[in-house]
């Protein structure tokens, strides 16, 4: 029974799905269903909200960019506020090393996404919504435009009060961070807020604010168009709905995959591998690295390794030292700098595995260099800083001879 | 410059959330910020230079130093490495004859690395300006370049 319990679904794409056939220089291979006629839309709005968020709220659906908070409870921590402002925002800010999901669905189904937004501000009582674009995506701009104009026009029709705007980020990883990103929308340096309050309570503009992934904001379309318990046929106890997974590195397959969650690592590793899999990195480079010998044990979903997406396969020709060195390199450029954990801390851990390696610290050193990462794990202020010891202690301490050889 | 960033407050309003978009426009217009472009825009949205700058400093796009007509970022994630990003970045130190970080001395082209960029699933990738550049080889590169060159 092992190999057959991957089963690809196709909740997020719809009729359209294939990422295979752009081999040219822009997404040429981008297909394009017929204009989307959000009648998802005209149910929508002959229901209670209070409805539409406890439909949420039962499917189990979880946020989608990997920290995967219960979306109904968001939306309901969104409704809650009695303030008349409130916003909704798409975080369209996939910096995650190996993820390119949202870029796809982005690219396919946009409609889809501000259908979603449309619904979150019908249930909170927005009127207004922003999706923040990265930088990287500039040239998407066009098209998500005219899709959104045609959108506008036919919300109007329905009887919807809400209109979307897309802003760009400028090339900073850490606004992929929702705090970060509103700090970035409202024209500051990107450094993520304190928490408590929570963007519900006080986000953009201090007023309550829902943020939400792109994939997020199509599973609740998806929802209200299936149905809960259509949905909730999918995936597991913690892990409901499927989650689209972006598959690179040693692989014949690379691409853009939508899975049901709650699979096993083997599985995966048996229909993308190269046959050679050594490891595969789950959750980009703020995620785990899983070796060979954990794959039959290792759950992709909430009750196992939770992902934004990211699965990066690596087979034994590769130096897991590399690996480190980059996703480290990668973190002490994209720190914020503003707590000192993570801005020392990652300056620290890129000179210490370097110092081991060479001899010029003993093999012990990668201990100290551990207890570093829980220390920034504890004390870092955001994701970006609390997470590099995901990666970190999961490299070092399954590869811990290629890390002093 | 006067003019041009009283055009853009026009379009974008003058509140600091009108920051980002001016600093993005004078960017895709003249390649990179200058101290001239930083103190106008300061000025005229009436907030310090030093509040313009460190919004600036801390956006890898907005740059800062002057920059070619065409931005070619390269990617380096892990995945961009294990593609044969090193062959990339040989080729186009070669055609182009500048190392990495800076600009040819026609100011065409600036040669700069970035993070990951989307195209995981077809690396090694770049970008130019906004436009992606997917699947590269070493003659693809070359014949890219020569397209710009025209």
């Amino acid at each position: 029974m092992s190999s057959h319990n991957l089963k690809k679904t196709d909740i997020i794409f719809g009729i359209c799905h294939t990422s295979d056939d752009n081999q040219n220089i822009l997404p040429g291979g981008v297909c394009k269903t017929s204009r989307t006629k959000y009648t998802v839309l005209e149910e929508v709005i002959k229901k209670d909200p209070k409805d539409i968020i406890n439909d949420i709220i039962e499917s189990g659906l979880k946020g989608r960019g990997g920290a995967g908070f219960p979306t109904g409870y968001k939306w309901k921590f969104g409704a809650a506020s009695p303030e008349t402002e409130k916003y909704v925002i798409c975080n369209a800010d996939e910096g995650e090393p190996g993820t390119f999901k949202d870029r796809d669905i982005l690219l396919k189904v946009p409609g889809k996404i501000y259908a979603g937004m449309a619904i979150c501000g019908y249930c909170i009582k927005a009127k207004q919504g922003y999706i923040y674009l990265r930088g990287e995506y500039r040239y998407m701009i066009p098209e998500l435009q005219k899709v959104l104009d045609e959108f506008h026009e036919t919300i109007k029709k329905i009887g919807f009060d809400f209109h979307i705007d897309i802003l760009l980020g400028s090339g900073a990883y850490v606004c992929g961070e929702e705090t970060a990103l509103m700090e970035s929308m409202e024209g500051k340096r990107g450094e993520p807020r304190n928490k408590p309050p929570f963007p519900t309570i006080e986000g953009f503009r201090n007023k309550p604010t829902v943020i939400n992934n792109v994939e997020t904001f199509v599973n609740v379309v998806m929802i209200q168009k299936l149905g809960v318990d259509e949905f909730r046929k999918l995936g597991t106890q913690d892990s409901r709905g499927s989650k689209v997974f972006s598959v690179s590195g040693d692989t014949p397959i690379p691409g853009v995959y939508e899975l049901e969650l709650g699979m096993k690592l083997c599985d995966f590793v048996d229909e993308y591998g190269d046959g050679d899999t050594k490891a595969v990195q789950v959750g980009g480079a703020s995620g785990f690295c899983v070796p060979r010998k954990k794959f039959d044990e290792t759950i992709i979903g909430f009750e196992g390794i939770p992902t934004g997406g990211s699965m990066m396969l690596f087979n034994s020709s590769r130096s897991m030292y590399n690996v480190l060195c980059n996703y480290l390199d990668f973190f002490a450029e994209e720190s914020c700098g503003q707590c000192t954990p993570c801005r020392v801390g990652c300056q620290q851990l890129i000179r210490g595995i370097k110092a081991v390696k060479c001899g010029q610290r003993p093999p012990e050193y990668l201990d100290t260099l551990l207890k570093l990462t829980d220390s920034m794990r504890l004390s870092a202020k955001c994701g970006l800083g609390q997470s590099v010891a995901n990666s970190f202690s999961s490299i070092v301490s399954n590869f811990t001879e290629e890390m002093i050889y | 410059m006067k003019e041009m960033i009283e055009n853009l407050t026009k379009k974008y309003g003058k509140s600091r959330e009108s920051l980002m978009p001016i600093l993005q426009a004078v960017v895709e217009k003249e390649n990179y910020l200058s101290e001239e472009a930083m103190n106008e825009i300061a000025k005229q949205l009436d907030i310090s230079a030093a509040q313009v700058y460190g919004t600036a400093s801390f956006y890898s796009f907005l740059d800062t130093e002057p920059r070619g007509k065409y931005v070619i970022r390269v990617c380096k994630s892990i995945i961009a490495e294990m593609k044969g990003k090193k062959e990339i970045i040989r080729t186009l130190e070669n055609v182009l004859k500048v190392k990495v970080g800076h600009t040819t001395p026609d100011n065409m082209f600036s040669l700069l690395e970035t993070n990951d960029i989307g195209w995981s699933d077809q690396e090694p990738s770049m970008l130019v300006n906004e436009k992606p550049y997917t699947n590269l080889t070493p003659e693809k590169v070359i014949s890219i370049i020569n397209e710009y060159r025209k």
